[in-house]
């Protein structure tokens, strides 16, 4: 009996939603139409939908994005780009045809934010591929989803064909004479796609392997045009900016980090979910007030702040502002919103080793120093949290982590670095209680541990 | 080599959408593999020849990509995350729940063709943790109680 998916059900089938929830210090920005009933575009239309879309065609294009330059809306995918400033790199002339290209491949551990948005608001996503267009001068922008959400991908295409329906995609776009065309992209599976160079790659056909930079996206992109590459949440942010203001949007957040942004708690919390805060609101809060504290009565142990590529914080680096220059100088990075929480039942080891395994699994081995390194880690790790490991290995995963920093066309190896580093740095004594034969202290008694 | 209308019309829109045909592959092997249940001989032979590339160049891509296969799966891909926010809530256990329950390991397959068992990696569902995939359907805040209700409810439409 082979398995035969029926897309025609898929289409028809009534999703069980992913539950919201809500805090009062949220600020719904992005989020203002969820649950709202705005994947219907009539609806959408009436939450003021494809008004800001109307204003950017009556603007100068270089005011769109001094517009979102001063928003300090910076990339929520992870990277933390200014995104006015990336569009500012698009070249005014161009032989060949510019794109547009949201990236939807929403994959880093820990993230689960653009999912909310395409299934709860898609054509704000639509929309901001249009302003961006519209600003760089591109007629052609594609929505690229990644394969695991197929029924984001069937909201999203009924979407583009209501905007295509209502002539606000094709030709002549609200009668401005501006050609305009989205078009939507699915994925099959692969974490590493949703690097820019490798999300290019893929929308052409070919396995998701990095390209090399210089040439920037913004010069050399798709097909080898220029091409400006944002999140979802950054572009489906980009009509409230146009609508609301820049200095509006500047001021919900912290200075040259603007507006807010979709928060995926998780782990070990009493109120996990997705929440809409203002960038700079603090972890701690965040943890304790917003997500309800640690459960079970336990205590709080450790915080990933922003995905599984991002360092790990300890208890007492919690107390801070929650944007993007805040969290880098505390050492990590505020990375694509996943704040993963690790009460003290937790064993350390086991999480390195379980995060290092997803990267083993997604290196594409397209650069050595990644692929041999996510492996090798991989192994030490295995054998350490088996009670295998010796003093001398603790030093050794800090090193090979290191040299595998930088070292790589992609930040994939720079993902699987980071954090290894510090959770030995920050844990080290966790890593000697595992030495020389010693079973992991977590583990429950009689626990079979894998053998290497 | 017969696919549904749907897929078909599906694919010549997508053409039109890029400069180069191959740039449609990516989700066409997707749609193919939903229709047919595993991306054979045959299908990479016919849209290798539809996309202007080798066979091999089809393969490469294929082989990139963790969703597709080149060998059947059951009728049920049961997909259980245990990536770190999974972990965290109980992602290893319900995988252990699935091998006892199902009888099977990692990409094993039952002997009634029903469930196929995968370990995956992050899946998008960090917050509604732990989750579980079945083809496309999401399955959140399982537990292994509600796990069990959920196999007997596919196990059930599966024999109807």
């Amino acid at each position: 009996m082979a398995a035969r998916i029926n897309n025609q059900e898929i289409n028809n089938q009534q999703f069980q939603m992913a539950s919201l929830v809500s805090h009062p210090d949220e600020v719904k920005v992005v989020s203002r139409r969820f649950g709202q009933g705005a994947t219907d575009i009539d609806r959408y239309l009436a939450l003021d939908g494809y008004k800001a879309v109307q204003k950017a065609l009556s603007m100068k294009p270089d005011d769109i994005i001094t517009q979102v330059k001063e928003s300090g809306l910076r990339g929520r995918g992870g990277a933390g780009f200014n995104a006015g400033l990336k569009w500012s790199f698009v070249p005014k002339q161009s032989a060949k045809p510019k794109y547009i290209l949201c990236n939807g491949d929403e994959s880093e551990p820990g993230t689960c934010k653009d999912r909310l948005i395409f299934e709860h608001d898609p054509h704000s996503v639509i929309e901001g591929v249009m302003i961006a267009g519209i600003a760089v001068g591109s007629h052609t922008g594609y929505i690229y989803i990644r394969g695991e959400y197929r029924y984001l991908s069937v909201i999203m295409q009924k979407a583009i064909r209501d905007a295509y329906a209502k002539g606000f995609l094709g030709k002549n776009i609200f009668g401005s004479g501006y050609d305009f065309d989205v078009y939507w992209h699915g994925g099959a599976g692969a974490y590493e796609v949703g690097e820019e160079s490798a999300l290019m790659e893929s929308l052409e056909g070919k396995r998701g392997i990095p390209r090399i930079r210089p040439p920037f996206p913004a010069v050399v992109g798709l097909w080898g045009g220029p091409t400006v590459i944002n999140n979802a949440e950054t572009l489906a942010s980009v009509p409230h900016i146009i609508l609301g203001g820049a200095d509006w949007y500047a001021k919900l957040g912290t200075p040259k980090n603007g507006g807010t942004r979709l928060f995926c708690l998780s782990g070990h919390l009493v109120k996990p979910g997705v929440y809409e805060l203002p960038m700079g609101y603090n972890l701690k809060k965040m943890i304790y007030e917003v997500g309800g504290g640690i459960p079970n009565g336990r205590a709080l142990k450790a915080v990933v702040p922003g995905g599984s590529s991002t360092p790990v914080l300890t208890v007492d680096e919690i107390d801070i502002p929650m944007d993007f220059d805040s969290v880098g100088k505390a050492g990590s990075m505020l990375g694509s919103g996943g704040v993963v929480v690790l009460d003290d039942t937790t064993c350390i080891v086991k999480f390195a080793l379980r995060t290092m395994k997803f990267y083993r699994h997604e290196s594409c081995g397209w650069c050595i120093p990644c692929r041999e390194g996510t492996d090798w880690l991989e192994k030490t790790l295995t054998r350490f949290h088996n009670g295998g490991g010796l003093k001398k290995d603790i030093d050794n995963i800090q090193y090979l982590a290191e040299n595998m920093l930088g070292r790589t066309f992609c930040p994939l190896g720079d993902a699987a670095a980071m954090p290894t580093i510090a959770f030995v740095k920050k844990f080290r004594k966790e890593f000697e209680d595992h030495l020389e034969g010693r079973p992991c202290p977590f583990e429950k008694a009689g626990a079979e541990l894998a053998a290497v | 080599m017969k696919f549904s209308d749907e897929f078909e019309s599906r694919f010549a829109e997508m053409l039109t959408h890029y400069p180069t045909k191959r740039s449609a592959l990516v989700p066409t092997l997707l749609y193919a593999q939903d229709e047919i249940g595993h991306l054979s001989d045959e299908v990479i032979a016919e849209l290798a020849r539809r996309v202007d590339l080798t066979e091999l160049e089809v393969r490469n891509v294929i082989s990139y990509y963790s969703m597709l296969t080149t060998k059947p799966r059951g009728k049920y891909n049961v997909q259980v995350c245990t990536n770190i926010a999974c972990m965290l809530r109980g992602g290893e256990e319900l995988l252990d729940h699935c091998k006892k329950k199902l009888d099977v390991g990692h990409k094993g397959t039952t002997g009634d063709g029903m469930f196929t068992l995968e370990e995956v990696e992050c899946i998008g569902a960090c917050s509604w943790a732990p989750a579980v995939q079945v083809n496309y359907d999401f399955h959140e805040n399982l537990t292994t109680d509600k796990l069990d209700k959920v196999l007997d409810e596919y196990k059930k439409k599966g024999t109807q």
